[in-house]
């Protein structure tokens, strides 16, 4: 069956006053039907922006943008507004990262859960509050009757967020992109979210494309894993294999870099230096300035994303061979014990 | 409004002229202006005097009887209230006719040909007087083309049979160059400033999430954009109103309208301590009164604002 949305060599352009930033620069990946795919990295690594390209939601006047998204065949991003209007909201729909700043504060929640109803379907607004009422109850707002006409300022950041779930799902979307849900809520509402997320799901059946920057979130979750770095991917596999045998220093980095409660670590393992600057990236392999493993060939040649020899669902783009690399792996896996497990 | 009234009074009696000379007339003898003095009450000290005037105003709500003609102070600004009201809230009308599109528009296309045109007009409308716009309108406008009257105020009801002109429409031929003029002079700061706030408020995540949803554009714009840049909009709105309500002098003068500016001018020139008084009382008044407007707005604008 051929993926429900499918990004092919995608890159988006940035025109600012100090030049071209390459905000996402060839990123090729594909999402399944009711699956869930993770993509990590660090800040300002293009993940958001993948996303965000996908949705057509960059500003039109300074981005640039080429390659394919696929989505049900059709193309996102040579896509008429009008028809992208009719796609976004409806089949895919999006949460962003902060909840306290992502709802109108002049509107009652109510509003604005019937507003994105009726901008996809022809019903009465009678219809689309109790449609919404019924979202509100499913992503668990406590008496929802009374609070569906309470404005934002008057929920919390956790309940503001199952809000914009429940805003996300009411057309019964194929794709619920969600950018970084949890990073702007404490750390039990966070699993709540999670949890919520997953259950919906199941129930609705979408498929998810998680942003996160949390390895955790993805292991729990995720299904496939795509690992961004400076604007492309470093890495991309089934989450058991990302997790149990990383094929990219970068990732083993991440991984590395995990806090650990059973261990009695000095410090946390970081990555040396800083993310590059995306106006102006290292030549040769991005990674190669911070990478512990550097080659000659890294300075000059960047990797291309290819398969790893005897696992063709596993992506990498990495110079090292593959025995040093199983070796790493196995020495960082043994240190870690195996997270995913 | 009790420390406008005493300022106006301190103010007033810093000057060193003599009101009772003013109002007895040319050829007064000393004895007569002493007369006067002493009717007016202006013998008495000052704190005395205004004493008095509060217990007019708190009592009788009155403001006294001018000095010079001796009429109701209450009437005169019940006479000029309504042509400077006509003047500033049609202008302002006008004023946001002209710019909110222009603002919009702007910032919907930063550093475009429109946005920078729309700039230079900010400047000119900033920086060019508002008694020489007006006279260049009625120089080219009324005295060349003839399209409109040169100045002058028909009133909108009961038009007074003498001066041959009344009603509706006579009012709003004769209001034309005026309120053009102020919307030349206002409109430049409203363009700028709405382009700011909406320019400022397309970048606030709820507009992403309205676009998200498969909003049209004109949608977030109406919804999202503008129902939240309103609230400092509708600020200025207030202030402006009840700034201009004080009287629009210049543009009052040049096009010959009875308003509170030229009252103000007439009571300064003559000395007429209660006229100006009952000027400076009613604008204080129209800024408290449109202030007050302007909170009650806000709470409907904006529920983060409403008491819960």
């Amino acid at each position: 069956m051929a993926p429900l949305l499918d990004v092919r060599d995608l890159k988006t352009h940035f025109h600012t006053d100090d030049g071209i930033v390459h905000a996402v620069d060839g990123v090729t990946f594909s999402v399944e039907q009711g699956k869930t795919l993770g993509i990590v990295g660090e800040s300002g690594s293009g993940k958001s922006v993948t996303c965000l390209t996908i949705m057509g939601l960059n500003s039109r006047r300074t981005t640039v943008t080429s390659g394919e998204a696929l989505w049900k065949g059709e193309d996102l991003v040579q896509m008429s507004p009008r028809r992208l209007r009719d796609i976004r909201g409806n089949e895919i729909a999006m949460i962003f990262q902060d909840p306290m700043t992502s709802l109108n504060p002049v509107h009652t929640i109510g509003r604005q859960l019937v507003e994105a109803i009726k901008l996809h379907r022809e019903v009465s607004t009678r219809n689309a509050r109790a449609r919404s009422l019924e979202l509100l109850k499913a992503v668990g707002i406590p008496r929802a009757e009374r609070r569906v006409d309470d404005y934002p300022h008057q929920f919390s950041g956790g309940m503001r967020q199952r809000v914009m779930i429940a805003m996300a799902l009411v057309n019964d979307p194929d794709l619920l992109i969600a950018d970084e849900p949890t990073t702007a809520l404490d750390v039990t509402t966070q699993a709540q979210i999670l949890d919520l997320m997953a259950r919906l799901q199941r129930e609705f059946g979408s498929a998810i494309i998680l942003i996160t920057h949390d390895l955790g979130v993805v292991a729990e979750v995720a299904d496939e894993v795509v690992v961004m770095y400076a604007a492309q991917i470093a890495e991309r596999g089934p989450v058991e294999r990302i997790f149990n045998r990383p094929h990219h220093p970068y990732t083993w980095g991440l991984l590395g870099s995990l806090p650990r409660l059973d261990a009695d670590l000095e410090r946390l393992v970081q990555i040396p230096g800083q993310p590059p600057s995306l106006l102006n990236p290292p030549r040769g392999c991005r990674f190669h300035p911070r990478c512990s493993y550097v080659m000659n060939v890294c300075r000059t040649e960047n990797p291309p994303l290819e398969p790893v020899s005897d696992d063709p669902g596993h992506l990498q783009a990495c110079h090292l061979d593959e025995a040093t690399k199983d070796r790493e792996a196995e020495k960082l896996l043994a240190v870690t014990m195996a997270k995913a497990d | 409004m009790i420390a406008v009234t005493m300022v106006t009074y301190v103010i007033f009696f810093m000057v060193p002229a003599n009101p009772a000379r003013q109002a007895a007339g040319q050829a007064a003898t000393p004895e007569r202006v002493a007369e006067v003095e002493e009717r007016l009450g202006l013998n008495d000290p000052v704190y005395i005097q205004y004493a008095r005037f509060m217990k007019t105003l708190v009592v009788d709500r009155s403001l006294g009887y001018s000095f010079v003609n001796r009429r109701p102070v209450n009437d005169e600004i019940f006479a000029a209230a309504p042509v400077t009201a006509s003047l500033v809230f049609g202008g302002m009308f006008f004023v946001l006719l002209i710019a909110i599109p222009i603002g919009i528009i702007s910032a919907l296309r930063p550093r475009s040909l429109i946005d920078r045109a729309a700039m230079i007009y900010v400047l000119i409308g900033i920086s060019l007087p508002s008694f020489w716009i007006a006279l260049v309108l009625a120089y080219f406008i009324g005295f060349k083309l003839e399209l409109t009257p040169l100045a002058q105020y028909c009133e909108v009801f009961s038009p007074p049979h003498a001066s041959g002109c009344g009603g509706l429409r006579d009012w709003a031929y004769h209001m034309i160059l005026p309120w053009l003029t102020l919307s030349i002079v206002v409109a430049g700061t409203y363009v700028r400033f709405i382009r700011a706030e909406v320019l400022e408020t397309m970048s606030q995540d709820y507009v992403r999430t309205a676009r998200a949803k498969g909003a049209p554009e004109r949608v977030v714009m109406k919804d999202h954009i503008l129902r939240n840049g309103m609230l400092p909009i509708v600020t200025m709105l207030g202030m402006d109103i009840g700034l201009l309500l004080g009287g629009a002098i210049f543009i009052e003068f040049v096009f010959a309208l009875p308003g509170l500016g030229r009252t103000a001018i007439e009571a300064i020139g003559t000395f007429d301590l209660p006229k100006l008084q009952g000027v400076v009382i009613f604008g204080a008044f129209a800024i408290i009164v449109l202030n007050l407007i302007v909170d009650l707005f806000y709470a409907w604008i904006d529920p983060r604002i409403r008491l819960t």
